[in-house]
């Protein structure tokens, strides 16, 4: 699976392509840079080395050259600067269809599970040629999921959620790494991902058992007694939750937010710090009543109550942009 | 103006005006603190050094063989802690600064000598509860104290590391604060702010930074500490906190700090490439004007350590573009100093050819600065050797080599001995081969993915790693070289005359070493800095002084 001296990560995704000749690109430039000033520097050391009789040319320096030199280095700056904005605007950006899969980092394993329900330890697989959405939160303290092979990095908090996403363009098994210092087996936190070919996949899939993610959320709605306020016939003492998600709110204080896994999971967690204008803050909090598990899969069922056609977008968490107000009226 | 013959019987000077331990320890005379804090520097230097030396040979197998796992993350947390707070840091500042500050401007000594001695007593008490964390258990944050690990995680020893950090803190505070006061209201008539050596903006540059940077790394510590001990909700989100806020705080001094460790280098590299080229600095206001740009610009970027952190993509793209600006006066310097050597009268003394190595890695350590800015190539090397690799070419290829140059250049100073010249060129030589093998394969290790902090790692990463720690061991080597002959030259060294290097500059002026008030009649400044033309054309008929 790997050579036993690689000079070069190994090219698993889309954007792994659109790094390196970025990369590259900026290799290109040092090296002219480095080349230039090394030339300079051993040649003017050789010419004007110190000789009986020499003396040395006294120069005061020069503006119009200082300009030069300050100029062009920051266009150059500047191509880097928008490159790599781009490239980097296309890896925080995942692809509204894109499967999700709920990660779950603590000390120190990676706790993933589909959507559809499959739940794996220190293992993904997905299938090749498909956008994967990663909706990550730590359990203790902060960690990072980073796949070389993707050039995929994404801190996981705890405490919030943080989005990724990769698109696999070869099928293969390449190291998960968590890549922020987490404590004493913090190299010990690694991982593979396994990309399969589609019909490699499916088999895999059909092969484990659990109903989708979301499933189990509703069930946990059930049991915290959710639906005695949020209702699903009639307006209760919480909003409904139909519809609502990737869309726009209006909370107490005139802020207009749109729903995104974050304010779900601070609703949950710390419901009196933003609540939707017209209701009161009557709902108790359910930190430390429920574990991150159960949170994702709340998470993924009031997901499931907006199907994707009626949401307007798709960003989740700090990490993603802040989308441009869905246009039309706002809910509320 | 230089003496013709070294006197037989040695002048009295600043060594050898009084004798005995308490004539040091509460000495008042910059020049004495600058060797208490060089004697200091250089035990913490060689602790750091263990330290360095430990993590590169568990690195050799991809296993974990030598050391446990928790051993390995101390090793690393304190190699860092012990590098950046008690040698890089003060280095330059505290040693050369201290020394030549005062007699670069024509002054008797710094604006406040006792202060002086205070923040030398405060390096050593951050010093001694930094020695005494890291003999009682240590601590495993790796320098950065990330949260919540260092405030409800780890059991190890966060408040006494955190103290030591926070009493050198004010130390380095002291040092900026008095060398902003001696710059401002202690020049000699004459010595106008367009005449004054660029060491001497560098460290102005540096204290800015210092007296503005360093109360908030202090202000972070007791906030850390009060998470720790009185679990107030600040850093950690069970208590309500968030742990973005602390990696703000903590860049917004550590990032400006690695310009409080490189600036003084800087300055070191103009009054070297300056006297050894036989020439005035090209672009001087240039040159000293860019570490004044870096010193502002510097304090806008901090958050480009945190492009993966979680912060929202439009604050990455702020902090990405701001840091492309910081690149910028770091290039005009290296042109500069580039320029300066064309039609120079070049010689290559060993303070020399430091500052050619000066060149060669800072060079390189910058170009990688432009691949970190790059928010899309960013994501893929944050947080692997290639992050390791290039802040070692600047704050170990760049700062270390500034100031093994400088000390080279002003050791004839200090001690009033000249070194063994062809074992300082041959250790110039050795550091910088060591230093490439050591560093340049964590870049490409870094590109093709080992992250950093790793105990053990999977075993593709073992080739570039053997090479790395082979080449440490040349380093190493490199760096013990200069201790032996430099200790070996204040006892059986030759005689240093004034001004060894015919260089410019009021330290040259007076007797090697100086008296305790550096000059016997204040001087009067007549010239520009650098006038090494007026410098040779006196000296035409006399033979210059071999090194």
């Amino acid at each position: 699976m790997f050579d036993n001296f690689p000079l070069w990560p190994e090219r698993a995704s889309k954007m792994a392509a659109n790094v390196d000749a970025l990369y590259i690109f900026l290799l290109i430039v040092s090296a002219m840079m480095t080349t230039l000033i090394y030339v300079a520097i051993v040649y003017f050391a050789a010419r004007y080395r110190q000789r009986k009789g020499e003396h040395a040319e006294q120069i005061e320096g020069s503006t119009p050259l200082e300009l030069t030199w300050s100029i062009i280095p920051l266009g150059v700056f500047m191509v880097m600067f928008l490159w790599g904005a781009v490239v980097y605007f296309q890896g925080r950006t995942p692809p509204r269809d894109a499967t999700e899969v709920y990660v779950v980092a603590k000390q120190w394993m990676w706790k993933l599970e589909h959507a559809e329900g499959q739940r794996e330890i220190n293992e993904l697989h997905v299938p090749v040629g498909s956008d994967i959405k990663l909706i990550m939160t730590s359990q203790d303290v902060i960690h990072s999921f980073y796949v070389p092979a993707f050039r995929m990095k994404q801190d996981v908090l705890p405490g919030r959620y943080t989005v990724a996403w990769f698109h696999p363009t070869k099928a293969g098994t390449y190291h998960l790494f968590c890549a922020e210092y987490c404590g004493t087996q913090h190299s010990g936190m690694i991982g593979s991902i396994v990309v399969m070919e589609s019909a490699q996949y499916q088999a895999w899939m059909s092969g484990s058992q659990g109903g989708p993610l979301s499933a189990s959320g509703e069930k946990i709605f059930a049991e915290l007694g959710c639906a005695t306020c949020h209702r699903l016939d009639s307006q209760g003492r919480g909003p409904a939750l139909q519809g609502i998600f990737g869309r726009p709110v209006q909370l107490e204080d005139g802020r207009i937010i749109t729903v995104d896994e974050n304010y779900i999971r601070e609703s949950i967690l710390d419901p009196g710090s933003k609540v939707v204008k017209g209701f009161k803050p009557v709902m108790p909090t359910f930190q430390g009543l429920v574990s991150e598990e159960q949170l994702n899969a709340l998470v993924a069922y009031i997901k499931s109550l907006s199907p994707p056609a009626a949401a307007g977008t798709k960003t989740a968490s700090t990490s993603a942009p802040a989308s441009a107000p869905v246009q039309g009226s706002q809910v509320q | 103006m230089a003496t013709p013959t070294a006197p037989a019987v040695e002048r009295e000077n600043y060594l050898n005006k009084h004798y005995g331990v308490e004539s040091w320890l509460l000495t008042t005379d910059h020049k004495r603190i600058s060797l208490l804090y060089l004697l200091s520097v250089t035990f913490f230097f060689f602790i750091g050094g263990i330290f360095a030396l430990l993590i590169r040979l568990e690195l050799l197998t991809p296993q974990g063989d030598l050391v446990q796992a928790d051993t390995y993350n101390k090793l690393f947390t304190q190699h860092g802690m012990v590098m950046v707070f008690f040698f890089l840091i003060p280095v330059v500042p505290a040693v050369l600064g201290n020394f030549l500050v005062p007699i670069m401007i024509g002054a008797k000594d710094l604006a406040f000598p006792r202060i002086n001695l205070l923040s030398w007593y405060l390096y050593i008490i951050g010093g001694m509860l930094m020695l005494h964390c890291m003999l009682t258990g240590g601590v495993d944050t790796g320098w950065t104290f990330y949260t919540p690990f260092s405030t409800a995680f780890t059991n190890t020893k966060i408040i006494e590391a955190g103290l030591a950090a926070f009493v050198a803190g004010f130390s380095s505070i002291l040092t900026g604060l008095n060398f902003i006061v001696t710059i401002h209201r202690m020049r000699a008539p004459g010595m106008t702010w367009s005449r004054l050596p660029l060491f001497i903006w560098a460290h102005y540059a540096t204290s800015l930074i210092q007296i503005l940077g360093t109360p908030v790394i202090a202000i972070t510590i007791v906030l850390v500490a009060s998470e720790r001990v009185f679990h107030l909700g600040i850093f950690d989100p069970k208590l309500g906190g968030d742990p973005l806020l602390f990696q703000h705080l903590f860049w917004f001094y550590s990032h400006p700090a690695v310009y409080i460790m490189i600036l003084p280098s800087m300055g070191v590299i103009s009054e070297i490439i300056a006297c050894f080229s036989r020439k005035r600095i090209f672009g001087y206001n240039f040159v000293a004007l860019s570490s004044i740009a870096i010193a502002v610009l510097g304090f806008l970027v901090w958050a480009h350590h945190m492009f993966v952190a979680g912060i929202s993509v439009y604050a990455a793209l702020i902090f990405s573009f701001l840091t492309y600006f910081v690149g910028v006066p770091s290039a005009i310097k290296v042109f500069n100093w580039t320029a300066t050597l064309y039609k120079g009268s070049i010689r290559y003394d060993a303070p020399m050819l430091y500052a050619f190595g000066f060149l060669g890695l800072f060079t390189i350590g910058g170009l990688t600065g432009l691949f970190l800015a790059c928010l899309g190539i960013n994501v893929h090397v944050t947080d692997t050797y290639f992050v390791v690799a290039h802040f070692h070419y600047i704050m170990v290829g760049g700062v270390l080599m500034g100031y093994l140059g400088g000390i080279h250049f002003w050791w004839p100073k200090i001690s009033g001995r000249m070194y063994p010249e062809s074992w300082a060129r041959l250790s110039a030589l050795v550091v910088f081969i060591g230093f490439n093998l050591t560093f340049f394969p964590q870049f490409i290790l870094g590109y093709v993915g080992m992250p950093r902090r790793y105990y053990q790692y999977p075993p593709e990463f073992q080739i570039l790693n053997v090479l790395s720690t082979a080449g440490s061991t040349v380093l190493g080597l490199g760096y013990l070289m200069p201790m032996v002959y430099l200790l070996w030259s204040m006892r059986y060294g030759k005689p240093a005359p004034q001004n060894p290097w015919n260089a410019a500059g009021l330290e040259w002026m007076t007797q090697s070493p100086p008296t305790t008030f550096n000059f016997d009649q204040e001087p009067v400044v007549t010239w520009e800095a650098y006038n090494y033309e007026e410098i040779d054309h006196a000296q035409k008929e006399e033979v210059p002084v071999a090194g």
